[in-house]
């Protein structure tokens, strides 16, 4: 790779701060990327994680803070900043009435590469995205989960040391989302370190290994993902009731039965559409077995009933009192 | 899915035998080649958007055939012995065609905004003024090319100008002068309003009143007295004027050739730098 990148973090950021108007949307964050890794930038709509992204990628200018990408210094150097730095993602996109090819080859030329270099990259590019049968139709034509591929294509160009994925697979159907996870894996198994944000929790799961949850503006928990479920402890049981059964109650008597199992004032989250409730079932606990005859003797009669291990869900739920994938919908 | 499925692609097939060092030029050469790439790739999108393309050819059209037919005679009355009616129009109506078209430049600013190209061009390595630029040297080309149709229609419907070489080339200087001024101020609407919607209708309420107020159909004689002062002098009067001069042979048209000009320079003095501050100003929100 032209632009490898050898130094220990490739992205580091250190009190980003910038304010809308009234709106305080960053509030000192600091992101720190290890070159070769993947950190998940985690958090509801709203939470600041576009904010970050506009500031790494030199599209906005924080208020205060510091932001170096490969070596370079994100505010004092922009221009050559965004030749070390891939973005691809909902905000950045790609043009809907060119062809795949030519779209590649605009963007080859405007990062500066000869027209017959950027025409060469663009064979190689669409070869390798799977993307050489339909290169010459236009986008619009593309589905979803070729077009990220093309956007993805048009941020490698230059085969930058650090990728900034803003939610890659938003929208995505359940296939064309495990592709784009395996080209992600495949790029950093080739040593681009990428930054990616992202509002589902299994998607940071899979690929990042580390995970930074903002929210309001700040950083809240950081860690891998196994080190944050392992924050909350035990196991989850879920129960889905009928409609026969009061979620009021169940709720009281899921939490009676918490208390009986050692936790002090357990959360209950209850989900009203699903009739499903979820209470923490402590390691060590005596299992399924005895979880079944104790809700029993609470007269509950699940329709449904699993054990566990936490989900990031369950911790985003702990971390910030409301779940990942609600939130207002605002442009940040 | 006509793809092959993307597993299938490993790491290795990922890295590339390319050298991908960019050219290093300076940043004037650097500004041009990257416009003329934008530029290439809005002409691009014409010919596949053709209801738009026809849009923009029909309008001026529309306009030459209404003046042309309904209200020639009456515009006739106005005008002294001996002046063509047809000619006289017809000019008003090719720089009106021409000061509209600078909106397409609005417009497409407005539109790669909305759909997220703006951020894309943002993040790379150029010249960020050519993504205006750009605009700009393909909205000239659509301005060019609806032009001459206007024209060919034109002499069709019996527009006789007397101009000679020198002066075709000097109307035409004037029109290309007048048609990249109104692209900066195109841009600037462009950069100014956040919907492709409100570009539109806004550049559509701004320009209408300036090509009416004006020389353009009528003469300024004829306007109510408190418009007069204005309509005469205003700088898309004086392009009007200036062209219709030229092509139809009127007297002492010089002078007000070289004030159209000076007037366009001293606007472009001031909207350049807007629209690059603009540009600039508006990634930062």
């Amino acid at each position: 790779m032209p632009n490898a990148f050898s130094g220990e973090f490739a992205v580091e950021a250190t009190g980003l701060k910038k304010t809308y108007g009234e709106t305080q949307a960053l509030k000192g964050v600091d992101i720190r990327v290890r070159t070769g890794t993947v950190l998940g930038l985690l958090g509801p709509n709203g939470a600041g994680k576009t904010t970050a992204v506009r500031i790494l990628t030199t599209l906005l200018k924080p208020d205060s803070g510091e932001a170096v990408v490969a070596g370079v210094d994100v505010l004092r150097d922009p221009n050559r900043a965004r030749e070390v730095i891939g973005l691809s993602g909902q905000y950045a996109a790609v043009d809907e009435i060119l062809t795949g090819r030519e779209n590649l080859v605009m963007f080859g030329q405007l990062y500066g590469l000869p027209k017959s270099v950027a025409r060469q990259r663009a064979v190689e590019l669409l070869a390798q995205f799977g993307l050489t049968d339909a290169g010459d139709r236009i986008l619009k034509t593309y589905s979803g989960g070729m077009r990220r591929r093309l956007d993805l294509a048009a941020s490698l160009i230059v085969a930058p040391p650090v990728l900034v994925l803003d939610e890659p697979t938003t929208g995505l159907d359940p296939r064309s989302r495990a592709d784009m996870w395996q080209v992600i894996e495949n790029l950093v198994a080739d040593g681009t370190t990428v930054l990616l944000t992202t509002q589902y929790l299994e998607e940071a799961d899979r690929l990042a290994h580390e995970i930074v949850v903002i929210d309001h503006g700040l950083v809240i928990a950081q860690g891998t993902a196994d080190e944050l479920k392992t924050q909350l402890g035990g196991e989850r049981l879920d129960i889905s009731v009928s409609e026969s059964t009061d979620l009021a109650e169940a709720e009281a008597s899921l939490q009676r039965l918490a208390a009986r199992w050692g936790v002090e004032n357990a959360e209950v989250v209850v989900e009203p559409h699903t009739r499903r409730l979820t209470v923490p079932y402590p390691a060590g606990s005596a299992g399924l077995m005895q979880a079944v005859r104790d809700l029993d003797s609470e007269n509950l009669h699940p329709t449904d009933f699993s054990l566990r291990r936490p989900t990031l869900d369950d911790v985003f739920l702990q971390l910030t009192g409301h779940a990942a994938e609600e939130g207002t919908g605002s442009y940040e | 899915m006509s793809s092959t499925p993307i597993a299938e692609t490993s790491a290795d097939r990922l890295s590339t035998a390319l050298d991908l060092t960019p050219r290093s030029k300076s940043p004037f050469a650097q500004l041009m080649s990257d416009s003329l790439v934008i530029g290439w790739r809005n002409l691009l999108r014409v010919p596949r958007q053709i209801d738009w393309l026809v849009g923009v050819t029909i309008m001026p059209l529309m306009f030459l055939l209404m003046f042309r037919y309904i209200f020639a005679g009456t515009v006739q009355m106005t005008l002294p012995q001996g002046v063509s009616a047809v000619n006289y129009l017809v000019v008003g109506i090719l720089v009106q065609g021409i000061v509209f078209s600078g909106m397409n430049t609005g417009y497409g600013l407005a539109q790669d905004a909305k759909e997220g190209l703006m951020d894309r061009f943002r993040s790379l390595p150029m010249q960020h003024l050519a993504v205006v630029m750009g605009r700009i040297v393909a909205d000239m080309a659509i301005a060019i090319f609806t032009t001459i149709i206007t024209v060919l229609v034109a002499f069709a419907v019996g527009f006789r100008p007397t101009a000679g070489v020198g002066e075709w080339l000097a109307a035409i200087g004037i029109m290309l002068l007048t048609a990249f001024v109104f692209c900066w101020l195109g841009a600037v609407i462009g950069l100014a309003l956040k919907t492709v919607e409100a570009v539109s209708s806004i550049g559509f309420s701004a320009i209408m009143p300036l090509t009416f107020i004006s020389s353009a159909f009528i003469s300024t004689d004829f306007l109510p007295s408190w418009l007069q002062g204005f309509a005469a002098n205003q700088p898309f009067s004086l392009s009007v004027n200036a062209t219709r001069g030229l092509l139809n042979g009127y007297p002492d048209v010089g002078n007000t050739a070289w004030l159209t000009v000076v007037w366009w320079i001293g606007t472009l003095i001031v909207v350049v730098p807007l629209t690059y501050w603009m540009f600039k100003k508006r990634g930062e929100s």
